[in-house]
């Protein structure tokens, strides 16, 4: 059950108690009691040796504590489409998914792509519940033609440029917004499909879309533009590349080769393509219909070795919230997208720790230390004294059945309808408030 | 319902391939059954089912049919050209003594935009019990069968499967070869883009016919072997034709050569079925086709009309294979 947000916290000191404490910025896992005062946090210290007092006390005893989860990739729709989700309910299904900042792509109606939609999408009227950082468009109406205004969107607030949901496929394009993106520290995130590939394609090529007689993506389709772009951000120095829901072998071999060289090449994976593979497509479930496309279990297997061995630097969901009329249709007509902010914490304990035996403290590390770094965001993602008091608080051993329709999300598009899974976030603290909590 | 029909009659869920990423402890999320009668594809069927299905169509005689659907409002939903398969399943339906209505994309609400689940519910509300359904892409038929309470029957959906078709290819080669046991087929063309190839693939590996596809590696992608148990993929004809008993050719769809870098006179040169290549094959091979035929093209007028095609043959039977298709559907089938 959930407590009406932040109305039983309003007070400026919280204690956590009790906790087991993951902060793998501060290289952290110990029992820890957390004191945070004034949005901030005030004390890290042993069980009961913090020294201020405290108005309120959060039991966390046999739960795990850890730095607020940032999601670098959700749709949360507005402005336009606030028939699929709304700034306020796409954070309040991120609060219960854990997520105390999430980053918003800009394909909106209209695309993000000036200043003042930028402060729009920052607004308090937006009645976001938690910290909201947008993702600017990188080239005007995401058109992959002429850059936007970097400079001024950045001083708005974004945090990184895309045209997510289209790449940016022209060679010299690239090169323009890696070079600006450098000369500004900020990094251009890239959606890898190579779409003369990919035309009319709605899933991806493999036995699976044989068998259904589906137009499919070549893998090579993903892996050919992160190769590109690797290369491009080799070349422009300090630019910064990000590679967005990258999905098969190929791709991470690219990123291995940038990583290796020192270029400024970072990825993120989303938990769909850790856990499904285009087989459970089954008989044209358009809930398994996403982009870049459920792959091969070869892909799968790459992609959990590159989230142990550090490859990837953190996990997104790619929250793509979409009406019930809109994947309700033929396979090929199909929107792409599933929801994914309330189920990722549970998939990444239940499949990668539970199942392919990756230590808590990295899963905690691909939602929080991982991607503070890979946008920048200071004072996030980590629990070291001064940083903001965003907290993460769940249960690693909890067993529970998501039920879509229970979701805080305005559409219920997801493949794990009535999976069973172990791990669950029991609160969500957002500048020292607890705006989601469960009884 | 004794008998060999009685498995008609066996509500099943629709199976879901291999759940390898379901093992435990995940739940499997239940979709909708198809109403019973359904005819979605081969792929699903088992071997007694079709000949089950094949059992009842011999005993169809469209000539002196029974009124066995009297009554029964049987909607043709055609979203794609079709001559064959509509007018057989219209001949069919109204020989079983059925009315039929045909609702095609243009001159109806699908033209304004109406969707695929919206046209079925206005056809179940009107009082349609059941839908021939024939539709561009992959997986329609499905959405509808998962959606509405009456039958529903593929007559070929996009890429996918055209499960009519395939059975009523098995009547036709079985009233031409004593029985699958043994036999060597051989299905030439652009099986990429050929439901009708998926559907033959499928029923024929279901009866341990040994099936090789050939063309070139545009048509026949060496996935294709995937598809069914047994299969083989080769690019000579020569090879794909030694010892075969039935060939099956596919029309060169021109408008799905779009993109392809393939010429057209190296299709001719290589694959066209000509008199001398068909004397590689057994002698009583039979020539199958399903239609419509491009003469000079994947085949020669000499061996369209030679004595060894059956390719009108199979047009006449899909009347009586339709017939069985509807009797089970409306669960007439005695």
């Amino acid at each position: 059950m959930l407590i009406a947000a932040s109305k039983t916290s309003e007070k400026a000191t919280l204690l956590i108690k009790g906790g087991h404490l993951i902060d793998p910025s501060a290289k952290i896992n110990a029992p820890m009691d957390i004191l945070l005062r004034d949005g901030r946090v005030a004390e890290v210290a042993l069980p009961n040796k913090t020294r201020g007092s405290a108005d309120e006390k959060f039991d966390a005893r046999g739960l795990i504590v850890a730095p607020g989860f940032i999601d670098l990739h959700v749709h949360l729709r507005e402005p336009g489409q606030s028939y699929k989700e709304t700034i306020a309910t796409g954070t309040a299904a991120a609060a219960a998914g854990g997520f105390t900042s999430v980053c918003t792509m800009p394909n909106t109606a209209p695309v993000v792509d000036t200043a003042e939609w930028v402060h729009w999408l920052r607004n308090p009227e937006r009645a976001a519940v938690v910290n909201v950082f947008p993702i600017a468009a990188a080239t005007r109406g995401s058109r992959g033609g002429t850059l936007t205004d970097f400079s001024a969107l950045q001083r708005a607030g974004a945090v990184a440029v895309t045209d997510d949901g289209k790449p940016i496929l022209d060679d010299d394009v690239m090169r323009m917004a890696l070079r600006l993106g450098a000369e500004l520290n900020l990094p251009v995130v890239q959606h890898a499909e190579d779409t003369r590939l990919t035309e009319n394609c709605s899933m991806h090529a493999g036995p699976t879309s044989f068998r259904l007689g589906l137009r499919a993506m070549p893998a090579a389709a993903e892996a050919a533009i992160v190769d590109r772009d690797v290369t491009l951000a080799q070349q422009i120095r300090e630019s910064r590349l990000h590679v967005a829901h990258l999905s098969t072998a190929d791709a991470l071999k690219a990123v291995r080769r940038g990583k290796r060289t020192k270029a400024r090449v970072t990825c993120e994976v989303t938990p769909h393509h850790f856990t499904l593979i285009d087989e459970n497509v089954g008989e044209y479930d358009t809930n398994f219909k996403m982009n870049p496309p459920l792959r091969s279990a070869t892909d799968r297997e790459a992609i959990v070795v590159a989230l142990s061995d550090g490859t990837v630097d953190a996990i997104a969901t790619d929250h793509a919230p979409h009406a019930a009329h809109e994947k309700q249709v033929e396979f090929e007509r199909a929107s792409f997208g599933i929801t994914g902010l309330e189920t990722a914490l549970a998939l990444a304990i239940t499949k990668l720790h539970r199942e392919h035996k990756i230590p808590l403290t990295r899963i905690v590390e691909l939602f929080t230390a991982g991607p503070a770094r890979v946008f920048d965001l200071p004072g996030r993602g980590s629990l070291a004294r001064g940083s903001f008091a965003d907290v993460t608080i769940f249960d690693p051993k909890k067993r529970w059945t998501f039920e879509a329709a229970k979701s805080q999300s305005l559409s219920h598009n997801t493949p794990f309808e009535g999976w069973q899974f172990t791990g669950k976030v029991v609160a969500t603290i957002v500048g020292g408030k607890i705006v989601h909590q469960i009884g | 319902m004794a008998g060999i029909l009685s498995h008609y009659y066996r509500r099943e869920p629709l199976r879901r391939r291999t759940p390898a990423a379901y093992d435990a402890p995940f739940a499997l999320f239940q979709m909708k059954m198809p109403a019973r009668g359904s005819l979605l594809g081969i792929e699903h069927l088992d071997a007694k089912e079709i000949m089950g299905l094949l059992g009842l169509a011999r005993r169809m005689n469209p000539l002196k049919a029974r009124p066995l659907l009297r009554g029964k409002r049987i909607v043709l939903l055609f979203y794609e050209a079709s001559t064959r398969t509509r007018s057989s399943f219209e001949f069919a339906a109204k020989s079983l003594g059925a009315m039929t209505t045909l609702v095609q994309s243009s001159g109806s609400s699908i033209e304004k935009g109406e969707s695929v689940l919206d046209t079925g519910y206005t056809l179940r509300a009107v009082g349609a019990d059941c839908i021939v359904m024939r539709h561009p892409s992959a997986g329609a038929p499905h959405l509808m069968a998962q959606h509405l309470d009456i039958p529903v029957i593929n007559a070929g959906d996009g890429m996918h499967e055209h499960p009519s078709q395939a059975l009523l290819d098995a009547f036709t080669i079985l009233k031409h070869k004593k029985s699958f046991k043994g036999l060597q087929a051989t299905i030439i063309g652009d099986i990429l883009h050929s439901r009708v190839a998926r559907s033959a693939c499928h029923l024929l590996t279901k009866f341990g016919v040994k099936l090789t596809l050939c063309g070139p590696p545009e048509f026949v992608p060496d996935v294709a072997a995937t598809l069914a148990p047994g299969l083989r993929v080769t690019r000579h004809l020569e090879d794909a034709l030694r010892g075969t008993d039935v060939i099956m050719l596919l029309r060169v769809q021109k408008e799905r050569l779009a993109g392809q870098k393939i010429r057209l006179q190296d299709y001719i040169a290589r694959y066209q079925m000509t008199t001398a290549r068909l004397k590689l094959a057994k002698r009583d091979a039979i020539v199958m086709h399903p239609g419509p035929i491009i003469r000079g093209l994947e085949l020669t007028a000499e061996v369209a009309d030679g004595p060894q095609s059956v390719i009108v043959d199979e047009v006449h039977n899909g009347v009586p294979t339709r017939m069985a298709i509807l009797a089970r559907a409306l669960g007439k089938a005695k």
